[in-house]
């Protein structure tokens, strides 16, 4: 059982969210650095790594503006967008009524204008006010229009479980935004995924759903001096593979990963070597790298924190089905929440979304199907 | 007596103080934090009185809003009232609405020939607003509309071979057959669609009068306007009890942005009257209690919807804010072809069919001597020479190849992702026909 430990704030400089829960995290027994990060000298938390992304892409386009609730003023609902009031201006920095499908449209319509909006949701839970906007006027103009307007619209926040937040605050939309042909659906992990698919994102001239995850923004990870070029960016529809494995295969993405990635640690005690990708963008899934992976290690488990049916995990089980079928040892596997709406209760909620535990168990399952692995391969 | 008797519920001062030169101040720019006594603030809730904001001085335009101006108006020593267009505005006007009005009853035959398909609501009826307040605008400007969207687009300027040919689903559609009815759009125009969803629109709209600000404002970009781009958003009764629609006027006036809100109130939501709909019928006097003025007036009247529209639109192009501008006007057909339109009574039919706009207008130009009969008769041929032209082009046209079932879902195709062999998915030369897979 881990323990439960005190929330790293960063540098110190940003204050806790405002839903001031009391935090009952799970945190690592150690932090967890994946193998192939340079051990480069900085290290920045998510939240830096997206205000930091904000502010370049702002200074470097004057047609990119914010608008969203408490983005101005309050500095943003959780401190992202930290010091752009006091940099660009009310007229770039816009503090809205709450009024999500109101202001939604509004940054629609101003897409259309090839204005640049980024419209932050405080959850992603408030965007379904808004999806009409999101679905039938962004996603699908560009096509019903034959490509004469397009929208280069962003729309972030922060998506799925936070500490204790109650149902209608802690779902996971990136299976709902991913079901649509026309957007494109990111979601980061580590600082240098939010600042380099954030900004990736802001300069794609097609409607963009960026899942950003509460629990992150306050993690610290390392950033080479690359990452932290105001020229940096990371293609959309690539994966990452954060620690490569010849055993099986675990596709997560968000906070997911970094569960992943400490599954895989004690995996690798018992001999079971796991390759962990991080999906970065959901839409488009990378099913090549997937693909290459699953024909390499020949097992697959999924992870995600959302609700299971119709899940993100349930598209990439039958892309590798589909494409891969003949190198799979095993079943494929898939660690989803519970089908529940997310309960309150502190060991509740743990039960309802997917913990360490569960995708080592699963990673075995996968293994053990075949016949007993040699001790060393 | 002239259906078109004297503008009287329109206070003439209006018109004439704003011709006189007045200080110019450059329009403020308050947006996004207004100041809570802004300028005529005031004046603003007096929405029975159509003088809208006179009280603050707005810079001088060269508009023909002074329509007692420019090109000869004849007016026939027997008539008392003079003409409130001249000549050539008043055939400008007829020819548009005689568009409209014919190319949607050629769309309902065209229906029930199986050339068009799907969900078609024609405009029958309401020439009258699109046409009063489409045809004052620049090429600047923007119209979004709903489902109804033929004769908007057709009064902006979209070509009637384009519109018919996007009906029947052909490539050489303004959308290229990948709209249809209820989604046109033309960039080129300024026409911003074209939604199914009532209300969808009215924020979208807001969005581009945002825009317009914007560029304006931090952008440092001039319209050839001489002021700001204004945008109108049209819209139905039943749409004034959604939410959406007070979101946008209360943001609208929050930020003053150049867009009037144009309610096209036909008294009937498909088979639901406006009546039973709404607690407080009267859709106006919603304007003010958001801080922007609201103007009734008479959609089955083009000039009368005119000389309103002029008003708001200066309004927004100087920047003084949004109005919100309530027609009262009606469909003569079904809420689409697909509306057996049981409900509405035979006598209210009848009366709004007695006050038909383009029948109107033509007794206005033969009484104020603007035209003579054989002239409205050659624009009636033109018109129909048109529409069969658009017919006969739109029959022709081909059906969209395959491969174009692929395109246009991006405008950065690579959105489709990586495919299994490491390249992006649309640098695969089979893949825009519709053939690769993805």
């Amino acid at each position: 059982m881990l323990g439960v430990a005190r929330r790293k704030i960063g540098l110190g400089t940003f204050s806790s969210p405002i839903l001031g829960q009391v935090l009952q995290r799970i945190r690592p027994l150690g932090s967890v650095l994946p193998e192939n990060y340079s051990t480069a000298a900085k290290e920045i938390t998510v939240r830096e790594a997206l205000n930091s992304a904000l502010d370049e892409e702002m200074s470097a386009d004057p047609k990119v503006l914010l608008m969203g609730e408490e983005v101005g003023e309050y500095q943003g609902a959780y401190k992202i967008s930290k010091g752009l009031l006091e940099k660009y201006g009310p007229e770039r920095v816009l503090d809205t009524p709450i009024t999500e499908a109101g202001f939604t449209g509004i940054g629609v319509g101003a897409a259309y204008y090839g204005l640049r909006p980024i419209i932050e949701f405080m959850t992603f839970n408030f965007s379904m006010q808004a999806i009409d906007h999101i679905i039938n006027s962004a996603a699908k103009t560009n096509y019903m229009s034959a490509g004469q307007i397009s929208v280069p619209i962003v729309f972030r926040g922060p998506n799925g479980a936070a500490a204790g937040v109650g149902a209608q605050h802690s779902q996971c939309f990136a299976a709902w935004y991913a079901h649509v042909p026309g957007l494109k659906v990111l979601c980061p992990y580590s600082s240098e995924d939010a600042r380099g698919l954030l900004k990736a994102a802001i300069r794609d001239p097609d409607p963009v759903v960026f899942l950003e995850n509460e629990l992150l923004y306050g993690e610290t990870f390392p950033v080479s001096a690359e990452a932290l070029d105001s020229s940096f960016c990371l293609p959309i529809g690539k994966a990452k593979i954060e620690q490569e494995g010849k055993h099986v295969t675990i596709t997560a993405f968000s906070k997911m990963v970094g569960y992943a990635l400490q599954a895989a640690e004690i995996l690798s005690k018992e001999g079971i070597n796991a390759e962990v990708i991080n999906l970065r963008s959901i839409r488009p899934l990378d099913r090549a790298t997937i693909n290459a992976s699953v024909r390499k290690t020949n097992r697959l488990v999924t992870v995600e924190e959302g609700f299971p049916q119709h899940g993100v995990g349930s598209e990439i089980c039958m892309s590798v089905i589909e494409e891969s079928f003949e190198y799979l040892d095993a079943p494929v596997e898939r660690i989803a929440g519970a089908d529940v709406p997310t309960p309150y209760a502190a060991n509740l909620e743990r039960m309802a979304v997917p913990q360490v535990d569960d995708i080592v168990r699963a990673a075995k399952r996968a293994c053990y199907r075949a016949v007993p692995m040699a001790a060393a391969a | 007596m002239s259906a078109f008797s004297a503008v009287k519920s329109l206070s003439t001062p209006t018109i004439t103080t704003r011709s006189t030169p007045s200080s110019n101040p450059k329009p403020s720019f308050p947006f996004p934090f207004p100041s809570p006594a802004s300028a005529g603030a005031g004046s603003l809730r007096h929405s029975a009185a159509i003088r809208l904001n006179s009280s603050s001085p707005s810079p001088l335009r060269a508009v023909s809003s002074h329509v007692l101006s420019d090109e000869q108006r004849v007016t026939s020593p027997s008539n008392h009232d003079k003409a409130l267009v001249t000549r050539r505005e008043a055939l400008d006007l007829y020819e548009d609405m005689a568009l409209g009005r014919s190319f949607e009853d050629m769309c309902a035959q065209m229906y029930y020939r199986g050339k068009m398909f799907g969900f078609v609501h024609l405009y029958n009826g309401q020439e009258a607003v699109s046409t009063g307040f489409i045809r004052l605008l620049q090429p600047g400007d923007a119209v979004v509309s709903t489902y109804r969207d033929h004769v908007h687009a057709l009064s902006k300027g979209v070509p009637a071979r384009a519109v018919m040919a996007e009906l029947f689903g052909k490539t050489t559609g303004c959308c290229r057959g990948q709209g249809g009815s209820m989604h046109m759009f033309s960039a080129p125009h300024n026409f911003l669609g074209g939604f199914a969803f009532i209300g969808e629109g009215i924020p979208v709209a807001t969005g581009a009068a945002f825009s317009s600000r914007y560029r304006h404002e931090v952008l440092k970009e001039a319209s050839p306007s001489g002021g700001l781009d204004v945008t109108l958003a049209f819209f139905g009764d039943g749409t004034c009890n959604n939410g959406q629609f007070f979101e946008c006027l209360n943001m609208a006036q929050l930020w003053k942005l150049p867009i009037v809100f144009v309610v096209e109130n036909n008294l009937w939501a498909i088979g639901m009257s406006h009546l039973r709909a709404t607690s407080d019928p009267v859709i106006w006097k919603k304007g003010p209690a958001f801080g922007m003025p609201g103007v009734p007036v008479d959609g089955m009247d083009v000039l009368k919807v005119r000389e309103v529209a002029k008003e708001a639109i200066e309004r927004a192009r100087s920047g003084e804010g949004p109005t919100l501008v309530e027609c009262e006007t009606y469909r003569f057909r079904g809420h689409s072809l697909a509306d057996p339109d049981e409900l509405r009574k035979p006598d209210e039919k009848a009366h709004y069919t007695a006050r038909d706009p383009i029948l109107a207008l033509k007794k206005y130009i033969l009484e104020h001597d603007l035209a003579s009969e054989s002239e409205l008769k050659g624009i009636e041929k033109k018109v129909d020479d048109v529409i069969e032209d658009a017919v006969e082009f739109a029959d022709a046209s081909p059906f969209p190849p395959r491969s174009q079932l692929l395109e246009n879902v991006f405008a950065d195709p690579k959105g489709f992702g990586v495919g299994p062999d490491g390249k992006y998915r649309c640098e695969d030369p089979k893949f825009t026909e519709g053939t690769a897979q993805v």
